[in-house]
């Protein structure tokens, strides 16, 4: 289990001060002068060095993603945005950052943004979290007043303005290229890449979009030590990571653990293990709705990283553990992913704004049981006819929940379509 | 399209928001969030005024007030409960929160009862998954939300 004083975020739960001067008392903003004047390409290598991933979701290497950024400027300025379009069904753990330790993600900004030449960084902050857009705001304004962000940030001499940018309700907004023009004025509909942000982000410029863990564990890895951080987990899944828990177990939270920590012992340390027992288990969605689920079976020797993820065909995505046990109609539940990304397709191509749709007509069909067995493969071969064949993710994201349903529980879809057709009562949870 | 006017006042009003988000890059979104804030809804009357302040097109104007769930072209109830209908609220019982809820209210999502007194609108996820299930009742988050709790607010009680 983590040690206390190897967590990043002191104050996840709202236990202390979360003003500046409680910041401080925690050792955020420390000698963060003497950090940048480490120079540029100092940070870049010890975040590399490091083994950072990005905490949004893909899992890219933070430090390489930050080395695409031009070396000096063409004319046009540079830009970091930062997403906390933090909309995933699951995933709650940005927030507990935002409004809890709102001065890490504020010290990570400036730190980052030095390390790319940017002169300005955006929070895009998705529009229904209110009290955390209050808190966030005010904790930059506590960091104008104490001179640590703007003309002279830190005395260091390096001009840094930060701003904090209100979504209005979009998920497809948490795509990196969709929250640009978002943030340009426009709707939220993803670009083509390339050209990738680096090359031609926000307003033509160079930009880089990383999620709010990725950028607020930065201070801490650089005082710490790329070392420190490397030392958690497996290889190539370093550090720590915030794991948000929901669902079927006794007490849901939000928990830093370190990366390559067992599933069954995340579960029974921090949230009091499943509801009814180990044994009461039916299925775990290890990273967010967009990633397929984990089987019981799978989840006796699941181990939380990317890798591990990867190789079962799932992925950790935002590390959002949804746990689902023996009540749940897993069926009536994939389809309710299915609605809502039908629902928050934006509609710009056309496998995934017709797609979504007819994936979630044929699973409102199987919920019920009124199909036909062939339509299970039929489903199938939608699900892979819209994965790969979108602009952005979002497609994929659609499809792989219902592909693992498929894989995982064909059993149970053909049981309810039989039980429908033979006319006996199946005993369907109710949820 | 409402070819509707707005009411002097109201115009002056936009006017003053225009004018604070002159010059600003990307201004439409917070132009658009400063208008529903002040007039609880983006009145369609307001889209060609916002559009030649922002020399944006009224087709670009209108594409993006209604691509954002969050803005409304109509005012809502005195009383905006949103129900998190995300996975997480969904396995602690948020359907049949729901279910209970619209049938007390007899109305169905996005709907304002006749009396103005109450609107209902679906969310998705807000990112309270640990203390599920969840609502935003009048722009304020609340956690482990119950029926009767609902009822209750729905009827204008504090939350």
């Amino acid at each position: 289990m983590l040690k206390d004083q190897d967590r990043i975020f002191t104050n996840l739960y709202g236990m202390h001060d979360r003003s500046l001067a409680g910041a401080r008392a925690r050792g955020h903003w420390d000698g963060t002068a003497g950090i940048l004047a480490q120079g540029r390409d100092w940070i870049i290598d010890q975040v590399k060095k490091s083994g950072l991933r990005g905490r949004g979701g893909a899992g890219f290497p933070t430090g390489l993603k930050w080395s695409f950024m031009p070396k000096a400027s063409d004319g046009r300025p540079s830009y970091l945005v930062v997403n906390a379009d933090e909309s995933e069904p699951g995933t709650c753990k940005d927030r507990e950052i935002m409004r809890h330790d709102p001065h890490t993600l504020i010290e990570g900004c400036l730190i980052a943004s030095f390390a790319m030449g940017a002169h300005a960084c955006y929070i895009y902050i998705r529009g229904e979290y209110i009290r955390e857009r209050e808190v966030l705001q005010a904790a930059i304004d506590e960091a104008y007043d104490a001179g640590l962000i703007g003309r002279n940030a830190c005395g260091s001499g390096y001009a840094f303005d930060l701003y904090l940018h209100h979504g209005a309700g979009a998920y497809i907004c948490g795509e990196e290229t969709a929250l640009l023009e978002s943030l340009e004025g426009k709707k939220g509909m993803p670009r083509m890449k390339p050209p990738f942000p680096a090359g031609s982000g926000l307003y033509g410029c160079p930009t880089t979009v990383n999620n709010v863990e990725s950028i607020a564990v930065v201070p801490t890895i650089l005082r710490r030590g790329a070392d420190w951080f490397a030392g958690f987990g497996r290889p190539n899944n370093a550090g720590t990571k915030l794991f948000g828990i929901s669902g079927h177990v006794a007490n849901p939270c939000v928990v830093e653990e370190a990366m390559s920590i067992p599933l069954r012992e995340l579960l029974d340390r921090h949230c009091g293990g499943v509801r009814g027992g180990w044994k009461n288990l039916k299925a775990v969605i290890p990273g967010g709705s967009s990633v397929p689920l984990l089987t019981a079976a799978q989840c006796d020797d699941a181990i939380m990283d990317f890798d591990w993820l990867r190789e079962q065909r799932s992925g950790l995505g935002t590390a959002a553990v949804i746990v689902m046990d023996q009540s749940t109609d897993v069926i009536k539940a994939i389809w309710r992913l299915s609605k809502f990304y039908k629902h928050e397709s934006c509609g710009q191509c056309t496998p995934c704004r017709e797609g979504t749709g007819w994936m979630m007509r044929v699973m409102d069909r199987l919920v019920r049981g009124e199909a036909e067995i062939e339509e299970i493969d039929m489903l199938l071969s939608v699900t892979k006819q819209v994965e790969g064949h979108t602009i952005c993710a979002l497609g994929d994201a659609a499809a792989w929940p219902i592909q693992g349903l498929i894989r995982a529980f064909r059993d149970e879809i053909e049981d309810r379509i039989k039980a429908r057709k033979t006319g006996r009562v199946t005993a369907v949870a109710a949820e | 399209m409402h070819s509707e006017t707005l009411p002097p006042e109201a115009e002056a009003r936009l006017d003053a928001i225009l004018a604070d988000h002159l010059g600003m890059q990307g201004a439409l979104l917070p132009v658009l969030h400063a208008v529903q804030a002040a007039f609880d809804h983006v009145p369609a009357a307001a889209l060609p005024r916002i559009a030649a302040a922002l020399n944006l097109s009224r087709a670009e104007v209108h594409g993006v007030m209604t691509f954002y769930h969050d803005f409304r072209d109509r005012p809502a109830g005195r009383r905006v409960i949103r129900l998190c209908r995300a996975e997480a609220c969904q396995a602690m019982g948020a359907e049949a929160l729901a279910r209970d809820l619209q049938d007390r209210l007899g109305l169905d999502w996005h709907q304002t009862a006749a009396d103005g007194s109450v609107t209902l609108e679906p969310v998705f996820c807000l990112g309270l998954c640990a203390c599920a299930p969840a609502a935003l009742v009048d722009g304020q988050p609340l956690g482990r939300v119950t029926a009767e709790g609902l009822a209750r607010l729905a009827a204008g009680g504090r939350p």
